[in-house]
C-alpha cells in the first residue's frame, strides 16, 4: 500500500554533482580553511561510488560548472520528498543559477516540479530536515520564512515547523535523520536548543542519537531492499567519538564516508546528493 | 452516565437548600424525586407538600434519574461541597424506597402547579442568587433526559409510555425516543428499577403537561451526506435533545466524536452547547444546524463501528473538498480513490468511463489529470469493501498535518496574524502555512479568556523557571470565547479520562463556566465496548450509485473488517491510560477537587447578567461566609472525610501536567499520600515535583489585576494539633485551586472572561508560599482559627494584609535571605519546619509576632519563605513528592529568588480593600493576645493562586485557640477569573477546616494599569 509516509529512506536514485574546480578558491566558507582540492574530488568520487556501487542506487551525475563554486553541494538545489520536487532558491546569491540543472534533471526523473518563484523566498535545502512525518525548516542566514511557506505549499500533507538557527550554516549542520524517528544531533549548545524545538513542536516522539560533534550528526540514512538500514556517518579519523557512538548502531548497515575536505566549506555528508524515490510513487 | 446523573440531581439539592430552606419549598421546580425525597425527610410536617415538589420536578424533558441512592450520592457528592453532601447524603439514604409512592400519588395534583412555575424559572435569568439556582435546574434536567434515555430500560419505558398515555393525551416526544433509541443498549443497568420507574412516570405526567404549552419549532439539520433532516422540538428544547434526535436518525452510537454546530449572526460556526437550550444560543439565528465531526479520534481505526467510521470519512470528504484540510496532488488521488471504492465498488470498465466520476468532489480544485489519477488508483483496489475502503482513507487521512485541527485567526502580541489550531494533542500555532509553536495539553497550565484576548499558561519547561502566560487577540470577545471553549472541550475530551465536574458552588463567582460535559475519549472508548449489536446496515448516500456501490456484500464485509480494526479496543484499560496520561487512579480522586473547583465558576455565569460584578462578588461572600458558620459542623465531617482524597488528586493532576513526567509521578504518588503530616508531604511533593515558581511567571503576564482578599475564619472548636494540620493541608490545596480559578470581586463578568485550568486530573502543581508575598496581584487571607476551647484570634490576618504593596519592596530583601538561608536549610527543613510546628514554636508568643514565629517554627528554611518573600513552592503531585521532598528544597530557594526579582516590577494603579468580619467570635480577635504556642506559616501556589497558611495556635486562660489565617493571592493577568479563584479559595478553606468559623474576609484588590487596555 503506497500510502502517505510510508517507507521512509527507500530511495532508488540520487543526483549528485561533480566538483567544480573553484570550489577550493570560491566556495563559500563560513571559516576561511585552505582546502586541498583534489583530495575533495577524492572524497567525493568515494561518496558518489559508495551510493553507486555500494548502495545500487541509481545516480544522475551533474557536471561541475565552474561559474559554480559551491555546485557539489546539490541538496540545497532541491528538497524531494515523494514524487514531488521543490526547486529552491538558495539564500547565497552566488549559487541561485545551480538549480537550474537541478530542475532539468528531476524533471527528467518524472518528478513533479514546483518551483520557488518568489523573489522574496530563500530556501536552502540544507535547512530542510525531513523526518518521514513532517517537516522541519531552519530560519537561517539562508532560508527566510517565505522559504518555509512555499515548502509547505509544496508539500501539504506534512506538517512544517520553523526552527530558528543561530550560530551555523544550516539546520543540518548538526543534525540528521538516522533512522526512522531517530534524530542525530550534535551535543553543542545551539543542536540541542533547536532539538528542543523541535521536540516541543512535534506531535511525534522522536529517539535521538547524540553525538559530541555537531558536524558528525550529519549522516545520510537509507533503507534499501535487501540491505535494511544504511547510514553513511563520518570516519573515526576525523571524529573518533562520533564514530564510535554511530558504531552503537548494530542494525544499521555503517558506512563510514570521508568528508575532510568539503566540511571545510560547509559541506556535510546530506549535502552531496538528493535522493529520490521513484519506484512506487503513488 | 449514571453518576452524572445522580450529580445531578445532587446539584438541584445544593442549590435550593443552601440558599434557603424555605425556597425549596416554595420553588417547585425541584427536579429529582431524591430532592423531593429530602425534603419530605427534612420536614416530616410537609409531606404533601414534598410529594407535590417531587411531581413537580420532573421537568418536562427529563424522565427521573435512574440512578439509585448510591449512584446519586456520588453523583451529589462530585458537585457538592462537602458540608452540603452530608445533609443530603444523609436524608437520601432513607426515604428513597419509602418515599416512592407517596410521589407517584401525589404527582398529578402537582402537576399544575408544576407548570406555572416551569415559567418563572426560565424568566429568572437576570443574575444573583435566583439565577444560579435556575441554570443549575435546568442543567439537571438535561442530565435527567440523558440519563433516561440511557438508563431507562425498555420495561420501564412501557410504562411510562401506557401511564402518559392514560394520564395525557400528549406523549413528550422526546422521552420516547430518547428512550427508545437507548433503552435497548443498557438494560443491564437494572439496578433500582423500582425508584426508577416511579420518578419517571411522574416525570413523564409533568412532561406531558408543559409540553402541551410548548411551542415546537422545526429544526433543520443538514447531515454528512448532505441530506437534511427536520425534526420538532420544542422551543426550549436543550441541544442534546436534538443531537440525540439526529443521532438516532443516524442509527449512530458513538456520537460522542460528533456535534451540531450552527453558524452565528457574524456566519461564524458555533457548537451547540447540549446542555443548554437551543434557542439561547442561536439566538436570532435560523433553527438550521450541521450535524458534523467536533472530536477527530486520532485513531480512527479504534473506532467499534464501520458506521462511525464512514461518517467520519463523509466530513474528511467535506473537510478536504473545501479545502480546509490540505492535502497533496497525491494525497487527493489516494483518498478520492479509495472514496470511488467504498462508494461504488470495484472499478468496471464498462461501466465506469472516465466521466463516472465527475460526481465527486475530490479536490477543492479537481482537474482532469487529478481524476484520471483517481481512477487509475481505484483501479488498484480490486476487491476492497467499503468498510475497508473507508478504514484504508481514514489511515491516510489521519497522518495529513491538518488532520482535527480546528483553526481560529488570532494575532499574537504583536500583532502578527497567526492561526490558533486546537487539535487533539494541544494548541497548535502557524502563521500562515508554518507551524511556529506548538503548546501540547501537559505544557498549558490554563487556558482563559478576557474580552477579545485569549490566554494560556505555560509549564515551566525542564531548563525554566518561571511559568509563562501567552496571549492571543482575536478579532472579537465572541471568537476569543469561541477558542476558549473549544480548547476545554478538546483537553477534556481528549486529555481527561472523565470530564471535570461543573461547578456547583454559587460562591462568588464570574466568569463563564462552561465545561465539558460530554464523554472523554476514555468514556466514549469503554462506551463503545458495551456496544453489542450486528452491524448495522447504513447507506452510503453520497452518491447516487449506492445501490450498486454496496453491490456484493458490503455489510458482511465490513464487519469482519472492523473486527480487525478494532481488535486493539479489546484493551480499552491499556489505551485509556496511555492517551490520558494520568492515571486511573488519579481520576478517581479528581471529582472532589474537581467538584470544588467547578462549583465556583458556574455560579459566575448565572450571575453574569448583573451589572456590577465586583459587588456581587462581595455579597455573594459575605453570605456564604454566613452559611458557612451556619454549617461548621457539617464542615467539619466534610473536612474529615474529604482532606484524605481531593488532596492527592489535585496535586498529581497538577504534577502529572508535564507530559512525560506525569505518569511516573502518578505511580509513585499513590503511596505517597501520608495522612499523618499533610503539611509536609505537601511540601516534599511541591518540591520535587517542581520547583518553579508560579509567581515568577506573573512578571511575564500582559495583563496585571491584583485583587486582594482576606478571608478569615475564626472557629472555636477542637482545634487541636491533629485538626489543624489537616486544615492546612486542605488549606493548601484550595489555595491552588482558587487561583486556578479566581473567582471574587474582580471586574470579570461573566461572559467577559473565564478561566479553565487544562491540568489533567492527575496533574496538579502547587506552590506554598509564606504569607507575605507582595507579587501578585490578589490576595486572599483566610484566617480560620479553630481554638479547642479558648477564644483568641492572633491580629495575624492584619499582619499579614498590609503587605501587599509593601510586599513589593519586602521582597527584594527577602531575596537575598533566602537565597542564603535556603540552601542551608534544604532538604530537611522544610519538611520538618511544617510538621513539627507545635514542638518548636513556643518562643514565639506575641501576635504581631506572628510573621517571626512562623519562621522559627518551621526551622530556618521556613523563616526565609516566611518573611515577606515569595517562596514558592511548586508542590505538583503530592504523592510523588514525598521522596523527592528533601532534594527539592533546593530548587525551591533557587527559585524564590527568581521570583522576587521579576515581581518587583509590577505596578499597582488601584487599591480596593473590603473587609467582611463575622460578628460571632467577639473576643477571639485581634485583641487578647495569649501565649502563643505556635505558629506555623505554609505558602502554597498554584497556577495563578499564592495561598500562604498561617496558624497559630495561643493559649488563653486556658483555652487554646487555633487561628489560622489564609492569604490567599491571585495573580492578576486579565486571563484570571479573579472571582472564581477567590471564591474557590474561600469554599475550599471552608471545606477543609469545618470546625472553624470564618472571622474576618478581607478582600484586597489592586489593579494594575498597564498594557492590558484592549
Amino acid at each position: 500500500m503506497a500510502g502517505l509516509m510510508s517507507g521512509f529512506g527507500s530511495f532508488t536514485h540520487a543526483v549528485v554533482r561533480a566538483v567544480s574546480q573553484s570550489l577550493a578558491k570560491e566556495a563559500l566558507r563560513t571559516d576561511s580553511l585552505e582546502v586541498d582540492l583534489l583530495k575533495a574530488q577524492e572524497e567525493h568520487d568515494e561518496y558518489v561510488s559508495v551510493l553507486k556501487h555500494r548502495l545500487g542506487l541509481e545516480v544522475v551525475e551533474l557536471p561541475a560548472d565552474e561559474a559554480l563554486p559551491d555546485c557539489v553541494f546539490v541538496e540545497d538545489a532541491a528538497v524531494v520528498c515523494g514524487d514531488t520536487a521543490l526547486i529552491t532558491r538558495p539564500g547565497a546569491e552566488s549559487r541561485r543559477k545551480e538549480t537550474e540543472a537541478m530542475k532539468a534533471a528531476l524533471t527528467e526523473l518524472g518528478l513533479n516540479i514546483v518551483e520557488m518563484t518568489d523573489e522574496s523566498a530563500t530556501l536552502d535545502g540544507g535547512d530542510v530536515l525531513f523526518t518521514g512525518r513532517e517537516f522541519f525548516v531552519g530560519l537561517s542566514k539562508r532560508t527566510n520564512q517565505r522559504g518555509a511557506e512555499i515548502l509547505a505549499d509544496a508539500f501539504k500533507d506534512y506538517t512544517v515547523s520553523t526552527v530558528p538557527i543561530q550560530d551555523r550554516l544550516h539546520l543540518k549542520s548538526f543534525c540528521s535523520m538516522a533512522g526512522p524517528d531517530l534524530i542525530a544531533i550534535g551535543s553543542s549548545e545551539a543542536a540541542q536548543k533547536a532539538l528542543k524545538i523541535m521536540q516541543q513542536m512535534s506531535d511525534h516522539k522522536y529517539d535521538k542519537l547524540t553525538l559530541p560533534d555537531d558536524l558528525a550528526a550529519n549522516c545520510v540514512y537509507m533503507n534499501l531492499p535487501g540491505k535494511g538500514d544504511v547510514l553513511l556517518h563520518c570516519t573515526p579519523e576525523e571524529f573518533p567519538e562520533s564514530a564510535k557512538v554511530f558504531e552503537m548502531l548494530k542494525d544499521h548497515m555503517l558506512i563510514p564516508v570521508s568528508n575532510h575536505e568539503k566540511v571545510k566549506v560547509d559541506g556535510a555528508l546530506t549535502c552531496c546528493s538528493v535522493l529520490i524515490n521513484k519506484k512506487k510513487n503513488i | 452516565m449514571t453518576t452524572e446523573v445522580g450529580s445531578e440531581s445532587n446539584v438541584k439539592k445544593e442549590a435550593e437548600k443552601a440558599p434557603e430552606v424555605q425556597q425549596q419549598t416554595n420553588q417547585p421546580d425541584k427536579p429529582d424525586p431524591a430532592s423531593a425525597e429530602q425534603t419530605q425527610e427534612e420536614s416530616p410536617s410537609t409531606e404533601a407538600e414534598s410529594g407535590q415538589e417531587a411531581a413537580a420536578s420532573p421537568e418536562p424533558s427529563s424522565p427521573p434519574p435512574a440512578a439509585g441512592g448510591q449512584k446519586k450520592e456520588k453523583g451529589i457528592s462530585r458537585f457538592l461541597p462537602p458540608w452540603l453532601k452530608r445533609q443530603k447524603s444523609q436524608s437520601q439514604d432513607k426515604p428513597s424506597e419509602s418515599s416512592v409512592p407517596p410521589k407517584q400519588e401525589s404527582v398529578e395534583a402537582v402537576k399544575e402547579e408544576q407548570e406555572e412555575t416551569s415559567q418563572p424559572k426560565e424568566e429568572a435569568d437576570g443574575g444573583g442568587a435566583g439565577t444560579a439556582s435556575t441554570e443549575q435546574t435546568e442543567e439537571v434536567k438535561e442530565v435527567r433526559e440523558e440519563s433516561t434515555a440511557e438508563e431507562v430500560q425498555p420495561e420501564e419505558k412501557e410504562t411510562e409510555e401506557e401511564k402518559s398515555i392514560g394520564s395525557a393525551d400528549t406523549q413528550p416526544v422526546r422521552e420516547e425516543k430518547e428512550g427508545e433509541s437507548e433503552v435497548k443498549q443498557e438494560k443491564e443497568e437494572t439496578t433500582k428499577e423500582e425508584e426508577q420507574v416511579i420518578p419517571h412516570e411522574a416525570s413523564v405526567l409533568s412532561a406531558l403537561k408543559v409540553n402541551k404549552k410548548m411551542k415546537m419549532v422545526v429544526c433543520h439539520v443538514t447531515l454528512l451526506d448532505g441530506s437534511q433532516f427536520s425534526c420538532e422540538v420544542e422551543k426550549r428544547a436543550k441541544g442534546h435533545y436534538l443531537f440525540f434526535q439526529v443521532c438516532e436518525q443516524l442509527n449512530l452510537l458513538e456520537k460522542d466524536y460528533f456535534g451540531l454546530s450552527f453558524k452565528d449572526n457574524a456566519e461564524q460556526r458555533c457548537w451547540l452547547d447540549p446542555t443548554k437550550e437551543i434557542k439561547r444560543q442561536i439566538r436570532n439565528s435560523q433553527w438550521q444546524f450541521a450535524f458534523s465531526v467536533k472530536f477527530y479520534p486520532p485513531d480512527p481505526s479504534q473506532l467499534t463501528e464501520d458506521i462511525t467510521r464512514y461518517l467520519l470519512c463523509l466530513q474528511l470528504r467535506q473537510d478536504i473538498a473545501s479545502g480546509r484540510l490540505p492535502c497533496s496532488f497525491v494525497t487527493h488521488a489516494l483518498l478520492g480513490s479509495y472514496t470511488l471504492q467504498a462508494e461504488l465498488g470495484d472499478h468496471d470498465p464498462e461501466e465506469h468511463r472516465l466521466d463516472y466520476i465527475s460526481d465527486f468532489q475530490f479536490a477543492p480544485n479537481q482537474t482532469k489529470e487529478l481524476e484520471e489519477k483517481v481512477v487509475e488508483l481505484h483501479k488498484s483496489h480490486r476487491g476492497m469493501t467499503p468498510a475497508q475502503s473507508d478504514a484504508q482513507f481514514l489511515e491516510n487521512a489521519k497522518k495529513l498535518s491538518m488532520y482535527g485541527v480546528d483553526l481560529h485567526h488570532a494575532k499574537d502580541s504583536e500583532g502578527v496574524d497567526i492561526m490558533l489550531g486546537v487539535c487533539a494533542n494541544g494548541l497548535l500555532i502557524y502563521k500562515d502555512r508554518l507551524r511556529i509553536n506548538r503548546f501540547a495539553w501537559p505544557k498549558i497550565l490554563k487556558i482563559s479568556y478576557k474580552r477579545s484576548n485569549f490566554y494560556i499558561k505555560i509549564r515551566p519547561g525542564e531548563a525554566e523557571q518561571f511559568e509563562s502566560t501567552v496571549g492571543f487577540k482575536l478579532p472579537n470577545h465572541r471568537a476569543a470565547k469561541r477558542v476558549w471553549k473549544v480548547c476545554v472541550e478538546h483537553h477534556t475530551f481528549f486529555r481527561l479520562v472523565s470530564p471535570e465536574q461543573p461547578t456547583k458552588t454559587k460562591f462568588l463567582t464570574l466568569g463563564s463556566k462552561f465545561r465539558y460535559s460530554g464523554r472523554t475519549q476514555a468514556q466514549t472508548r469503554q462506551a463503545s465496548t458495551l456496544i453489542d449489536r450486528p452491524t448495522p446496515y447504513f447507506q452510503r448516500t453520497s452518491s447516487k450509485r449506492i445501490s450498486r456501490s454496496l453491490d456484493g456484500a458490503p455489510v458482511v464485509n465490513v464487519s469482519d473488517y472492523s473486527q480487525a480494526a478494532g481488535a486493539g479496543e479489546n484493551g480499552p484499560a491499556l489505551e485509556l491510560s496511555s492517551d490520558s496520561k494520568s492515571p486511573q487512579v488519579e481520576v478517581m480522586e479528581k471529582p472532589n477537587a474537581d467538584a470544588a473547583t467547578s462549583i465556583s465558576s458556574e455560579t459566575a455565569f448565572e450571575t453574569d447578567g448583573a451589572g456590577a460584578p465586583e459587588r456581587k462578588d462581595l455579597d455573594k461572600t459575605q453570605e456564604d461566609v454566613l452559611k458557612h458558620q451556619a454549617s461548621i459542623s457539617e464542615l467539619k465531617r466534610s473536612f474529615m472525610e474529604a482532606t484524605p482524597d481531593p488532596r492527592p488528586s489535585q496535586w498529581d493532576k497538577r504534577l502529572t501536567g508535564s507530559p512525560a513526567t506525569s505518569l511516573r509521578l502518578q505511580a509513585q504518588g499513590v503511596p505517597q499520600k501520608t495522612p499523618p503530616c499533610p503539611e509536609t508531604d505537601i511540601r516534599d511533593a511541591s518540591k520535587s515535583a517542581e520547583v518553579k515558581p508560579e509567581v515568577n511567571g506573573q512578571p511575564e503576564v500582559i495583563e496585571v489585576m491584583e485583587e486582594t482578599v482576606v478571608i478569615e475564619e475564626v472557629i472555636k472548636a477542637k482545634p487541636k494539633s491533629p485538626a489543624p494540620e489537616a486544615s492546612f493541608t486542605a488549606e493548601t490545596e484550595c489555595a491552588a485551586e482558587v487561583k486556578e480559578e479566581r473567582s471574587l470581586s474582580s471586574d470579570s463578568e461573566s461572559e467577559e472572561e473565564a478561566e479553565y485550568h487544562a491540568q489533567p486530573p492527575s496533574t496538579s502543581i502547587s506552590t506554598q508560599q509564606i504569607k507575605e508575598e507582595p507579587e501578585e496581584e490578589q490576595e486572599a487571607v483566610l484566617t480560620q482559627q479553630a481554638p479547642p476551647s479558648g477564644v483568641e484570634s492572633q491580629p495575624i490576618t492584619e499582619a499579614a494584609e498590609p503587605g501587599p504593596a509593601a510586599e513589593e519592596e519586602k521582597a527584594a530583601q527577602p531575596h537575598e535571605k533566602e537565597r542564603t538561608d535556603e540552601p542551608l536549610a534544604t532538604p530537611d527543613e522544610a519538611p520538618n519546619g511544617h510538621a513539627l510546628q507545635a514542638e518548636a514554636p513556643p518562643t514565639l508568643r506575641t501576635a504581631a509576632a506572628e510573621k517571626e514565629e512562623p519562621h522559627i517554627v518551621n526551622g530556618s528554611a521556613s523563616r526565609v519563605e516566611t518573611e515577606h518573600l515569595p517562596q514558592v513552592i511548586c508542590y505538583s503531585e503530592p504523592p510523588v513528592v514525598k521522596t523527592e521532598m528533601v532534594t527539592i528544597s533546593d530548587t525551591f530557594a533557587a527559585q524564590k529568588t527568581e521570583i522576587s526579582t521579576k515581581e518587583v516590577p509590577i505596578v499597582h494603579t488601584e487599591t480596593k480593600t473590603i473587609t467582611y468580619e463575622a460578628a460571632q467570635l467577639d473576643g477571639n480577635g485581634d485583641g487578647e493576645p495569649g501565649v502563643l504556642m505556635t505558629a506555623q506559616t505554609i505558602t502554597s501556589e498554584s497556577l495563578c493562586t499564592t495561598t500562604t497558611t498561617h496558624i497559630t495556635k495561643t493559649l488563653k486562660g486556658g483555652l487554646s485557640e487555633t487561628r489560622i489565617e489564609k492569604r490567599i493571592v491571585i495573580t492578576g493577568d486579565s486571563d484570571i477569573d479573579h472571582d472564581q479563584a477567590l471564591a474557590q479559595a474561600i469554599k475550599e478553606a471552608k471545606e477543609q477546616h469545618p470546625d472553624m468559623s470564618v472571622t474576618r474576609v478581607v478582600v484586597h484588590k489592586e489593579t494594575e494599569l498597564a498594557e492590558d487596555e484592549d
